[in-house]
């Protein structure tokens, strides 16, 4: 086996070199011949009737080319939501209409409506600026409470409410859980805000459409995590152009987290536009614009009850919890308040009850949709904040009253009270292992020299399981989605033996380029260098589902190992045939195939060779060439898990808060690149962190974002960040893919939010502090100090 | 950005004579200018850069004074060795920031959460233009409002030099701006504070301060005083009350650290 670059072995990241020495090819850099450029003219009101829009001086500027309202697309479908949810009385959600350009009304500042396409990205920017849209402005929606009291103001009033759905999980568990809560011997509760995230990906999005008059066929160059899944909404849902009369190519993507998993309207506005002109039609967001129309995350408020005994041994979990969705419903917008929060309320325990109940509302803000975790955080941050409570509440320790609730190594597979059936994990060895990392014995002397100092020392401890690895369609489906979710790879060995792996998983920061050719040389037994990953193409990849739930390794990574097997098996004929032998007698060992007890071998180029110059080959009985594609459907989702520890430094007179220490044991399975692993745990970790002390998106009464620049929008910096002391030897593989692998991207984006908050009231908490907000800013942490006294 | 003229003098006079015309700005290192102009905020049909002005540039110092030319950046403010001054100034934003933002810059701006008019004013500073001397406590007149009439030009910034000086700076979380900052320098005649980043009215004397301070220059001598959160700024990272707050802590520190 090729240690150096096989499974478990961390060669440096492939993709790097391009990336570093201005060699990325983004969609921004993608210029085409006789382009031309798109620009929006959006609301700079939250929420207003569009009375008319007069579009005339615009068109007679200089350069301009066409201009669209939203009356050029009344008769194109609208952009749906991925999933239907249903209320707990059996009603489906409210599904408003998402417009590609808004018609009627506009619903949040920088709703787009109209579009301006000229010869230049000046002249369309002159021009946009030039649309007199006569907008009659409206009370702005913005606060969810508000918006369900009030149905005489409407985001949609089509649908004559501000609720989308009143979603209960699990509805049979409800009145049990009520019951166990009313009869507890103690009930911890919390009310708590999921704050709301802008998600900043470095590269805004982009959207770049090549309509070609000769051939009738639509390329689309945008930055996507999923080019088949965009594709497939654009085809079957917005704009009924054929799948085999469009591509699809999110080329080099520069950071996703989510927000550019959905299509937008701006896809489909290009591509209109080139369809009109003939011409290539380019548009890249401008960061105001990301700020404005990217999906925001979380924003959820939430009231978590947790019944226990006196012992601390937990018998119930009880949320309500109202979720923003914004002005529209984005493609996964339904299902992260919903599946992905409510299926992990049981956290880690064996608690015997859960019942969630969630309230999705619309308001006059930007969508909002998944963002690193995806409802997981904010059932995480519920759970473990509630914990943290009960425990100081019963005066048990915190780590104590976890362990005791514990679901043990031995009780998997284990089916939770929240519906799910974790398939494998050992929470007490992470336990153990974080005990071991973050010298909790020497906390007490570290808070004493703190202390000397003026500062107020906290220490937050944590866990988190995740479900993810998303998912198996069959279950999926059950649960309202309107899509698969299996993953697809074909391994297409050249003649010479070299490789090319297409697979559908979308690489945008994670690595694939380099990983999942890990996974092929280590099963072939040749060097990872020979093996290249096609991706983000739909005319060159199968139907894939990309990339987001921390699925690629998990799910593509076993199509990948999936499609190399039928290689191998395939090979393995070649080689019996070129050996004289049964197929039953061949080996496959390190890259060469031999006769069982014989010293007859060939190679594997060897075999490749004879597979596309099939001269005296099996033709009779095998195709010639060596190409294999496989579907890989989960059976489950998988459980990653861990354990983590955080100390903060306070400064009592600014409320600054200071992370000193952050110790992480995280169970992620099989690791394929323990680099890779410990650089995407640090990533969550750090975007973790960042929603936990500075990151907040802030709409004011009107519906103006006030955090839409840099100015007021805090971006985590390194120096905000610790040194992270991270491990991932506690693992415990996935039981039902092929490479034990659960998945590691958005696992530090879950536990670490409530770590921190857990250190920060551990600091403030002989003050009377009972919980602080996030972000834990310095102006919140010194009012809740201020409060308390 | 829309279009506009671009002129680059190399004389104090030429420079005056490029801003009388309509609609001209005056051009430092356009930290501030620049950002707003490329989100169509300001349209200035000029631009006259003042960065290739001899004049105005370079630093002096006789010991009793610090001159700082106009046109200084930060960065080189920074390397000079001008003790709270210098360490100020390499506290300004990033190295992109002050290696092309400068002094006069900043000062004929006069963000009220910027970090230079702290130190004018505390220092009592005299601001030095092509037409006149302008004393630092009768310069800042406001929020981005100074004593400069039209096509005036900072020339140069004299500092007088202080027994010792210190400058506290609490960085507004996202722009690492001052939230609030206080400049602290103590002469022989007395003590000066002058606060920035808290005021709705721009950077200020805590003279209450000046006054304990004087008695007694220690941060002890605060203890008694209380600050106003009356016209104190409120936004997203602090409240009048947080501000004011702000406004004792840094000064104590500021003290302490002299």
């Amino acid at each position: 086996m090729p240690k150096d670059n096989g499974i478990g072995a961390s060669p440096k990241r492939r993709e790097d070199v391009r990336f570093l020495t201005g060699r990325g090819r983004y969609v921004d850099d993608i210029k085409l011949q006789n382009q031309c450029f798109a620009v929006f003219a959006r609301s700079q009101v939250a929420h207003g009737i569009i009375k008319s829009i007069d579009t005339s001086e615009a068109e007679g500027m200089p350069g301009v080319l066409a201009v669209f309202t939203g009356e050029d697309f009344t008769e194109v479908g609208g952009n749906p939501a991925g999933w239907l949810i249903h209320s707990r009385d059996g009603e489906p959600m409210k599904e408003p209409k998402r417009p590609v350009l808004a018609h009627g009304k506009v619903r949040h500042v920088g709703d787009a409506y109209a579009a301006v396409i000229a010869e230049t990205y000046e002249q369309a920017v002159e021009a946009a600026e030039a649309i007199d849209a006569d907008i009659d402005e409206q009370d702005a929606i913005v606060d969810m409470a508000a918006a369900l009291a009030n149905s005489d103001n409407l985001v949609h009033d089509e649908i004559e409410t501000n609720q989308c759905f009143d979603w209960g999980w699990i509805e049979d568990n409800r009145a049990a859980t009520d019951e166990a809560i009313k009869n507890a011997p103690h009930v911890t509760t919390l009310e708590l805000i999921n704050n709301r995230l802008i998600p900043n990906a470095m590269e805004p999005r982009a959207s770049t459409a090549d309509y070609n008059p000769g051939t009738g066929h639509y390329t689309l160059y945008t930055t996507s995590q999923n080019p088949h899944l965009t594709r497939l909404l654009i085809s079957a849902f917005v704009m009924g152009i054929p799948e085999n009369k469009l591509t699809i190519i999110a080329p080099d993507v520069g950071g996703g987290f989510g927000s550019k998993i959905f299509h937008y309207g701006e896809e489909a506005l290009v591509l209109a536009a080139s369809k009109k002109l003939g011409r290539p039609v380019r548009w890249t967001a401008s960061r105001w614009e990301s700020f404005l129309t990217d999906a925001h995350g979380r924003d959820h408020r939430t009231t978590i009850e947790l019944a226990t005994d006196k012992e601390g041994n937990f018998l119930a979990f009880r949320t309500s919890t109202l979720a923003n969705v914004g002005a529209y419903l984005s493609n996964f917008s339904t299902v992260t308040p919903t599946i992905l929060h409510g299926t992990v309320i049981a956290g880690n325990y064996t608690v015997p009850l859960t019942y969630v109940n969630v309230k999705a509302v619309f308001t006059n803000t930007a969508p909002v949709d998944a963002y690193r975790g995806a409802g997981r955080p904010e059932a995480t941050f519920s759970v473990e904040r509630v914990i943290d409570k009960c425990a100081r509440e019963l005066g048990i320790d915190p780590i104590e009253i976890r362990r005791k609730n514990f679901i043990k190594k031995e009780q998997f597979p284990f089916l939770t009270a929240a519906g799910l059936e974790y398939d494998s994990g050992d929470y007490h060895a992470l336990m153990d292992k974080l005990e071991e990392m973050a010298d909790f014995d020497g906390f007490e002397a570290r808070k004493a020299e703190s202390a000397k100092r003026g500062l107020l020392r906290g220490l937050g401890i944590n866990t988190y399981v995740e479900a993810c690895g998303l998912a198996p369609s069959n279950l999926a489906g059950i649960l309202g989605s309107r899509v698969g979710l299996y993953e697809s790879a074909t391994v297409r060995v050249n003649a010479t033996g070299n490789i090319s792996v297409m697979t559908g998983s979308h690489s945008h920061g994670q690595g694939h380029e380099t990983v999942f050719p890990q996974i092929v040389a280590d099963m072939l037994g040749m060097s990872a260098d020979d093996i290249d990953i096609v991706h983000g193409d739909t005319s060159k990849i199968p139907f894939g589902m990309g990339t987001y739930g921390s699925r690629s390794m998990a799910v593509g990574g076993s199509a990948i190992v999936r499609a190399t097997e039928k290689i191998i098996e395939k090979a393995t004929k070649i080689a019996a045939h070129m050996m004289e032998a049964g197929d039953g007698d061949i080996e496959f060992n390190d890259g060469v195939f031999s006769v069982v007890g014989t010293d007859k071998t060939v190679t594997f180029p060897e075999v490749a060779f004879k597979a596309y110059i099939p001269h005296d080959y099996p033709i009779d009985k095998l195709e010639p060439g060596l190409e294999e594609t496989a579907f890989y459907d989960p059976g489950n989702f998988t459980y990653p898990s861990g354990a983590y520890a955080c100390e903060v430094e306070i400064d009592p007179d600014t409320g600054k808060v200071t992370i000193c220490s952050f110790s992480a044991a995280d169970d992620v399975g099989n690791v394929i690149n323990p680099m890779i692993v410990e650089g995407q745990i640090q990533g969550g970790l750090g975007q973790g962190i960042g929603q936990a002390l500075v990151e907040n998106c802030v709409y004011d009464e009107n519906g103006q974002l006030l955090s839409g620049s840099y100015m007021d929008y805090t971006m985590p910096r390194a120096d905000d960040m610790p040194f992270f002391n991270v491990d991932q030897s506690c693992l415990t593989p996935c039981t039902h893919n092929p490479l034990g692998a659960k998945g590691c991207g958005e696992a530090g984006a879950i536990g670490s939010p409530p770590t921190v908050i857990n250190a920060v009231v551990d600091a403030l908490s002989h003050l009377g502090v009972t919980h602080v907000d996030m972000p834990a800013s310095p102006a919140r942490v010194w009012a809740a100090i201020q409060a308390a006294k | 950005m829309y279009n506009f003229v671009f002129e680059k003098p190399t004389t104090v006079a030429e420079a005056v004579a490029a801003l009388a015309s309509e609609d001209a700005q005056a051009l430092g290192g356009g930290q501030t200018l620049l950002p707003t102009m490329k989100q169509r905020l300001a349209s200035p049909a000029k631009l006259v850069s003042l960065t290739g002005i001899a004049e105005m540039g370079g630093t002096s110092s006789t010991g009793d004074v610090i001159t700082i030319g106009g046109g200084v950046t930060h960065a080189d403010v920074a390397a000079g060795g001008y003790g709270a001054i210098s360490k100020l100034a390499g506290d300004i934003g990033d190295p992109t920031v002050r290696n092309r933002g400068t002094i006069g810059g900043s000062l004929a701006n006069n963000d009220p959460s910027a970090d230079y008019p702290a130190a004018a004013l505390a220092s009592g500073a005299t601001i030095k233009t092509n037409a006149r001397s302008i004393a630092a406590d009768d310069y800042f007149t406001g929020l981005f409002d100074t004593a400069l009439e039209d096509a005036e030009i900072i020339v140069s910034v004299d500092f007088p030099v202080p027994l010792s000086s210190n400058y506290q700076k609490f960085e507004q979380p996202a722009s690492r701006f001052a939230l609030v900052g206080v400049f602290v320098a103590k002469f022989a005649d007395g003590v000066r504070v002058a606060v920035t980043g808290a005021s709705e009215g721009g950077v200020y004397r805590w003279t209450e301060a000046e006054t304990a301070l004087n008695a007694n220059f220690s941060a002890d001598a605060l203890d008694g005083l209380s600050v106003s959160a009356d016209n104190m700024i409120s936004d997203l990272h602090g409240t009048p009350e947080y501000r004011a707050n702000l406004v004792k802590v840094l000064t104590g520190r500021a003290v302490a650290d002299c």
